[in-house]
């Protein structure tokens, strides 16, 4: 009984961690401006619409990764689609949970460009360096 | 001795511990984030010197067993220091050193005082069995104590990019523990549930390791954005 009741309480405080983990990593992106490049290839102008992950996601498997977006990548991943299956099973219960599952699934699309932005930048510096040597 | 992927986990996680140091050192944060470092330095020699037992006296001898638990209890209470660190940096402005110090210095004894009268009844072994108790313990408490670490973020507004994250690293560390040790009482025959205690283990260092490579000092977040229902 005291076992069941540990797990569920831990379970719980594991997914308020978890979204709220989530929320800091694409938090600490808002802000970052994403370049005309990057606009133009994505489509996403100004704000980033819930649509655009998966397209985002296919355009980032084109560049070559960096190990340093990588565990951050999975964990929105993650968060992404719990938020789908949230608002696949419980929004026609709660109608609200459409419109907040729709804005931060579009944080996570624009969490992904600017990974897309930077591993951009990183694949031109490299190949700046391999034609320097 | 424990199996292949036992061992893999093993020395990845030591290398993972090893690697917060470095960035820290690289990323000149070491002395800003001392008892984080402090923490993980200790985790590595003990998970050095707990091999070298293993090694030469093998899983099941008694030398082992009594390195692992009071091992476990030095951890636990270095890493109780380094969330009270983290205390420290959230109330800073608040200059609640002095009461955070007490507090915890209460609170710590609370709990060896509480793991002590429930082990007490037992005569055999009564050491070991407190140094487990109070481990145990101390995780809980540590649950408790990141969860109300995270209220005061919030409620304070807290924007440093780096403090959030490496207390809800920490939380996600805590949660994730107490949740496998309630499932390991249910499902302690499944093998897989074996490895998720040490791939945890190699969970937080990753994960501050990145949080520092990722963010300096000075990055900043948006306090609202952290908090799921806007206010």
């Amino acid at each position: 009984m005291m076992a069941s009741l540990i797990f569920v309480v831990s379970l719980a405080t594991l997914g308020m961690f978890f979204v709220s983990y989530c929320r800091s990593l694409v938090a600490s992106s808002s802000r970052h401006p994403l370049s005309a490049e990057v606009r133009d290839v994505t489509g996403i102008r100004t704000v980033a619409s819930a649509g655009d992950y998966a397209r985002v996601i296919q355009l980032l498997r084109l560049c070559p990764e960096r190990q340093e977006d990588r565990a951050g990548l999975q964990a929105v991943g993650i968060y992404y689609t719990s938020l789908t299956v949230v608002r696949r099973m419980l929004a026609w219960i709660a109608p609200s949970l459409r419109s907040w599952t729709e804005h931060e699934q579009a944080c996570c699309a624009y969490f992904a460009a600017v990974a897309l932005d930077r591993r951009i930048a990183h694949s031109r510096a490299m190949l700046a360096q391999q034609v320097e040597l | 001795m424990p199996g292949r992927v036992d061992l893999i986990i093993w020395f990845l996680g030591t290398a993972l511990e090893l690697l917060f140091v470095v960035c820290s050192l690289a990323r000149k944060s070491f002395l800003h984030y001392f008892f984080l470092n402090l923490y993980l330095l200790i985790s590595t020699t003990v998970s050095i010197g707990r091999f070298l037992i293993l090694w030469s006296y093998g899983q099941r001898s008694p030398q082992y067993m009594y390195s692992y638990y009071y091992s476990d209890v030095l951890l636990t209470l270095a890493l109780f220091v380094a969330l009270i660190s983290l205390y420290s940096h959230v109330l800073r402005e608040l200059r609640a050193g002095e009461y955070v110090k007490w507090g915890a210095v209460f609170l710590l004894l609370g709990t060896a005082g509480f793991s002590y009268a429930v082990v007490a009844q037992s005569a055999e072994r009564l050491s070991t069995s407190f140094a487990y108790e109070l481990s145990q313990n101390l995780y809980f408490v540590g649950l408790v104590l990141t969860y109300i670490l995270w209220g005061a973020v919030l409620k304070l507004r807290e924007t440093r990019t780096r403090l959030v994250q490496i207390i809800l690293s920490l939380g996600l560390y805590f949660s994730g523990y107490a949740a496998s040790y309630a499932f390991l009482n249910f499902s302690a025959k499944i093998s897989v549930v074996r490895y998720i205690l040490p791939v945890l283990g190699c969970f937080l260092p990753l994960s501050w390791s990145l949080t520092i490579l990722r963010h300096d000092e000075e990055a900043r977040l948006v306090p609202a954005q952290l908090v799921a229902v806007p206010r």
